[in-house]
C-alpha cells in the first residue's frame, strides 16, 4: 500500500515535469543563456513554497506518517568539494539539457537515446562508488 | 472533455513550480527526501555492484521505494505525452531559436516527436557524436550528483526548502558548470 501510495506521487511528478516542459533540452538551454524567465519561475516558486511549508511542519510539529520529525540529513560543509561536485554535475545537465528524475521521464516517452545517458549515469554513479575513497570530501 | 483540454495547454512557471512543491510536501510527509539521483545508487547496486564496492550495498528495505517513485513517474510522463500534450512545441525564445539556428538545430523540427523536448537530430543512435554526447553527459551527471550527494530535485528542490547552506553551494556549482559548458564548451561542439 505504501509502494503504491510512492508509485502515485511519481505519476503526479511525471505529469508535473511533463507539463512544466522542465524535461525540455531546449528550456534547459535557454535559461543557461539567460533568455526566459520560465525555469527560473519554476525553480523560484518551488523553492519559496518548498520553503515556507517546510518550516511550517517543522514549527507546527507535523510529522511524517511513521510518526517521525520532519528533517533533512546535514552534509559537512565543504565549499570545494560542494563547488567540484556541483560544477562535474552541471556540465552534464547544460550538455544533455536533463537531471536524473526527467531522464526515466523522457526515455519512457520514446526518447530511446536517453537510454543511453541513463546507462552512463549509471557508470559515473558506478565510478563514484568505486574512487570515492580517493577523493577529498 | 474541455477538462483534458485545459490541462493540455502549457502550464504557467507558477503552477508547475507550485506542483513540484506538492511533491515535496508530500514525501516530506512520507519520510523521504524528495531527490531522484539516488535511484542510480539502487539501480547499481541491483545490478550487483555490491559484490565489488561497499558503497553499493544498501538496506534494501529502505530503498524500494525510490523504484516505485521512478515507475510513477515514467508512467506518468508517458501519459502526459501522449494524452495531455500541448498542441504546439516548447515555446521558448526567439532568441535561443536564432541562436540554434547557427548551430545548424531547427526549432521545433529538431525533435524528431515535435514537441520541442530533446534535439533528436543532434543525439541519436545514427551520429557517432550524438552517442558520446548522451553517454559522457550521462557519466558527468551521474558522477557529479554522487560526490555532490544529490541533483537538482535533492539540493535546488529539497536542500534549499530545508535553508541548508551545502546545498545552496552545489546550486552555484550547478551553475558553474551550466555556464561553461553552454557558453564555453558547445559552441566548439555545435558551433
Amino acid at each position: 500500500m505504501k509502494n503504491l501510495s510512492f508509485f502515485a506521487v511519481g505519476l503526479l511528478f511525471g505529469v508535473i515535469m511533463t507539463k512544466s516542459e522542465a524535461i525540455s533540452w531546449f528550456r534547459i538551454h535557454e535559461m543557461f543563456r539567460f533568455e526566459s524567465f520560465h525555469m527560473y519561475g519554476i525553480i523560484g516558486v518551488a523553492v519559496v513554497i518548498g520553503a515556507i511549508g517546510i518550516n511550517l511542519m517543522k514549527r507546527l510539529n507535523i510529522t511524517t506518517w511513521e510518526g517521525t520529525a520532519v528533517d533533512l540529513k546535514t552534509l559537512p560543509l565543504n565549499y570545494q568539494r560542494h563547488l567540484i561536485a556541483g560544477s562535474i554535475f552541471g556540465l552534464g545537465w547544460a550538455l544533455i539539457g536533463a537531471c536524473p528524475g526527467p531522464m526515466f521521464i523522457l526515455f519512457a516517452q520514446g526518447y530511446w537515446i536517453i537510454g543511453l545517458t541513463i546507462l552512463g549515469a549509471l557508470l559515473g554513479t558506478y565510478t563514484y562508488g568505486a574512487i570515492r575513497n580517493k577523493l577529498p570530501h | 472533455m474541455a477538462i483534458v483540454t485545459w490541462i493540455s495547454q502549457p502550464w504557467h512557471w507558477a503552477v508547475s513550480g507550485a506542483g513540484i512543491a506538492i511533491v515535496l510536501f508530500l514525501l516530506t510527509w512520507m519520510g523521504r527526501m524528495f531527490g531522484m539521483s539516488s535511484t542510480y545508487t539502487v539501480l547499481c547496486s541491483l545490478a550487483g555492484a555490491g559484490k565489488n564496492v561497499d558503497y553499493f550495498r544498501l538496506d534494501w528495505k529502505n530503498e524500494t521505494w525510490r523504484l516505485y517513485l521512478v515507475a510513477g513517474a515514467m508512467c506518468g510522463g508517458a501519459f502526459a505525452f501522449y494524452f495531455l500534450s500541448s498542441p504546439n512545441a516548447v515555446a521558448i525564445s526567439q532568441s535561443t531559436i536564432d541562436h540554434l539556428a547557427t548551430w545548424g538545430i531547427a526549432y521545433p523540427t529538431s525533435d524528431e516527436h515535435g514537441k520541442g523536448f530533446i534535439p533528436t537530430t543532434v543525439f541519436n543512435f545514427t551520429s557517432i557524436k550524438g552517442i558520446v554526447l548522451a553517454l559522457v553527459g550521462g557519466f558527468l551527471i551521474g558522477f557529479g550528483s554522487r560526490y555532490g550527494e544529490g541533483c537538482t530535485s535533492g539540493h535546488a528542490i529539497s536542500g534549499l526548502s530545508h535553508l541548508r547552506l551545502p546545498s545552496l553551494i552545489t546550486v552555484i556549482g550547478f551553475f558553474i558548470g551550466g555556464l561553461l559548458m553552454t557558453h564555453l564548451i558547445m559552441p566548439l561542439i555545435f558551433g
